[in-house]
């Protein structure tokens, strides 16, 4: 993809920290050392995003450049590296599925059909109705409860066709289903249960033995 | 099978409280100041004597590593940076360790960062683990609150600090530079290596890189004891692992079990077996996306250890199992790893830049037949053009599926040309 294609032609003429995010810059910059705080280009790139709508308008970028001493190029090459950085707007529900090979093993091309049966709309693409935008993305980092669909910040789990119907559903109606698993699962065990710590499980014991302390606190 | 007793992430599934005063319940944070009284030499020590190797892929003696750092500080502060951006496909066991026990980590990073003689860690972790990094985040803050971080940390008289960076969405950034120069504000490039970290690492200081997990257990190590961890697995290949087992088996899960588990067994055990029985199993990638695949008969036999896979052509890397049953389509699922690692590609060397998008284009073709038969003699010799000639692993990690493929299935791709010679001969005759 060019980088033409990945900045929005429409851009506002200005961007504005707002006074709450003004806070949370000084607090950024005080994480790395005096002189370094161009380590803090990505967390304000996330910042700028996350009160723009979910994208980043090239006014961000400059102002960022103007904040961290960088110049702007620097910036933009920042936000254009990494994929996690918009450009240019997103719907209000940004789907990102997981199509790499353990997602793929389990179905991702189900939860795919299922979003394209839906809005007739393929990877970089946005519904007609301007709420959903779906992008195919690389490994989530979650096989284990493949395949993930992540829509905005968080994970949804183990789908198949009609599950990711229902999450749709629960979009469309501004309800989102709890996040995690759609079968159930509280985390990566084994559905039904799992094959170990069923001490912990039933809570009968917080502890292993990794020390005699610990587990008299238990 | 590993008794719970021995199992050093008991929260790994999240059943029980994640947060300080559950931690502290499961052992967490107690006697740390104890710890830290060994002496910083002590410390690697004990972990050199553990045998634990780096559980973010490479398998390198973590103690080792430690003993790179300066013995003495000068003008340079020292670093410790944790690489919490898991992505490699088919892993997924870091975040279960920052969701459900991140005191661990916490812990182990100040008893780590003292051993090396670090003030401060950055914790990298990757960017679409929104929630588990406000969870990580969550757990810092309580430490803090608690005096285990910060000033006279957990009362050892050793200052440690602990920040969280979150990436943006780039695979490459768990190669160690490249995190480094991510952590710096500049595009997820690796740097040529020397110098190396523990010279010049973050802002061109001291540095030491270590995974979630070789942290996260070091704590425990030092409170059991050495001899514990070292007591279980297989020599050279010691102690506990965080095991992922994604794709056709009945029931996928993360699961801590000893090193050196025979595959079929860590499978049936805790994974529910492979989808319509082990007869129905057709390949197994046993440590994430780059390490190549093994057909059922090399699978029936081996220990999921680092020397035993090293030895069956492969690797433990990040102990990511994906299992692929009789029903895949084996060259596709290798393909779509293909597209992966050029998606990923930084587009610093040329092999990788170019070779990684050639290959994935080969590999379609591959799966619809639509080449010849000495063609697959080319891809394999072009994977070699690009394994070890790249700045970092990428290139290699790009290559070696491919590698396997080509030695376990080459008949599947020669049926496939075979057969679509045939059809486009019928094409021809009409």
């Amino acid at each position: 993809m060019s980088i033409d294609d990945r900045i929005a032609s429409d851009q506002p003429k200005t961007f504005k920290f707002t006074a709450e995010n003004e806070k949370e810059i000084k607090r950024i910059i005080a994480k790395y050392p005096k002189g370094r705080q161009a380590s803090a280009v990505m967390p304000l790139l996330d910042l700028a995003q996350r009160q723009h709508d979910n994208w980043i308008p090239m006014a961000a970028i400059e102002a960022i450049a103007v904040r961290l001493d960088m110049a702007e190029i620097r910036v933009l090459e920042v936000a254009t590296f990494y994929t996690m950085f918009n450009l240019k707007p997103v719907g209000k529900y940004f789907l990102q599925a997981c199509t790499t090979t353990p997602c793929w093993l389990r179905g991702s091309d189900e939860m795919m059909r299922c979003i394209k049966d839906r809005y007739g709309i393929a990877s970089g693409q946005t519904s007609d109705c301007g709420r959903f935008s779906l992008l195919e993305v690389e490994c989530l980092g979650a096989c284990v409860n493949a395949p993930i669909l992540q829509v905005n910040d968080d994970f949804y789990e183990d789908l198949d066709y009609q599950t990711t119907g229902a999450l749709l559903d629960s979009l469309e109606a501004d309800a989102p289903l709890p996040v995690g698993s759609v079968v159930g699962r509280s985390g990566s065990e084994a559905s039904g249960g799992g094959t170990t710590l069923a001490a912990v499980k039933s809570g009968k014991s917080a502890t292993s033995t990794s020390n005699k302390r610990g587990s008299a606190h238990a | 099978m590993l008794k719970d007793a021995d199992r050093i992430f008991s929260n790994i599934y999240g059943w029980a409280d994640p947060g300080l005063k559950g931690a502290k319940a499961r052992g967490d944070w107690d006697g740390t100041a104890k710890l830290l009284k060994l002496g910083h030499d002590e410390i690697v020590e004990r972990i050199k004597a553990s045998g634990l190797r780096g559980r973010g892929g490479a398998g390198f003696p973590t103690g080792l590593k430690w003993s790179f750092m300066p013995k003495e500080v000068k003008d340079r502060p020292h670093y410790l940076v944790v690489n919490a951006d898991e992505s490699e496909p088919g892993t997924c066991k870091d975040r279960d360790i920052i969701r459900h026990e991140p005191h661990k980590l916490l812990e182990g990073c100040v008893v780590a960062g003292f051993a090396m003689r670090a003030h401060a860690a950055y914790i990298y972790i990757r960017g679409e683990f929104v929630n588990e990094a406000r969870r990580l985040q969550a757990a810092i803050d309580e430490a803090y609150d608690a005096g285990l971080l910060g000033k006279n940390a957990a009362k050892s008289g050793w200052d440690f600090d602990i920040y969280l960076h979150r990436g943006a969405g780039a695979y490459i950034c768990g190669e160690e530079t490249a995190l480094l120069e991510s952590l710096e504000g500049k595009k997820g490039q690796p740097r040529l290596k020397p110098p190396f970290p523990a010279g010049v690492g973050l802002y061109g200081c001291p540095t030491t890189v270590n995974n979630v997990e070789s942290i996260a257990v070091a704590p425990t190590i030092l409170r059991r004891g050495a001899s514990w961890f070292a007591g279980l697995g297989k020599e050279n290949n010691t102690g506990t692992k965080l095991f992922c087992i994604s794709g056709h088996v009945n029931k996928p899960c993360n699961v801590e079990e000893e090193m050196g588990i025979p595959l079929r067994e860590l499978l049936e055990k805790h994974a529910g077996g492979v989808r319509g029985g082990w007869d129905n199993l057709l390949a197994v990638i046993p440590g994430g996306s780059s390490t190549p695949l093994m057909p059922i008969d090399v699978c029936a036999d081996i220990t999921m250890d680092f020397d035993a896979l090293r030895n069956a052509g492969t690797g433990l890397g990040t102990a990511g199992v994906i299992v692929m049953d009789k029903s895949t389509d084996i060259v596709k699922a290798i393909a779509r790893l293909s597209y992966f690692y050029k998606h990923e590609s930084c587009g610093q060397c040329t092999p990788c830049r170019e070779g990684t998008g050639w290959m994935w284009r080969m590999m379609e073709r591959l799966v619809r037949g639509e080449a010849e038969n000495h063609e697959i003699d080319t891809l394999e010799q072009v994977t070699r053009q690009i394994e070890g000639h790249t700045i970092c692993a990428l290139g290699d990690a790009a290559a070696w599926p491919i590698q396997g493929l080509i030695k376990h299935f080459r008949p599947e791709i020669e049926r496939r040309i075979a057969a679509r010679h045939a059809v486009d001969a019928v094409a021809a005759a009409e």
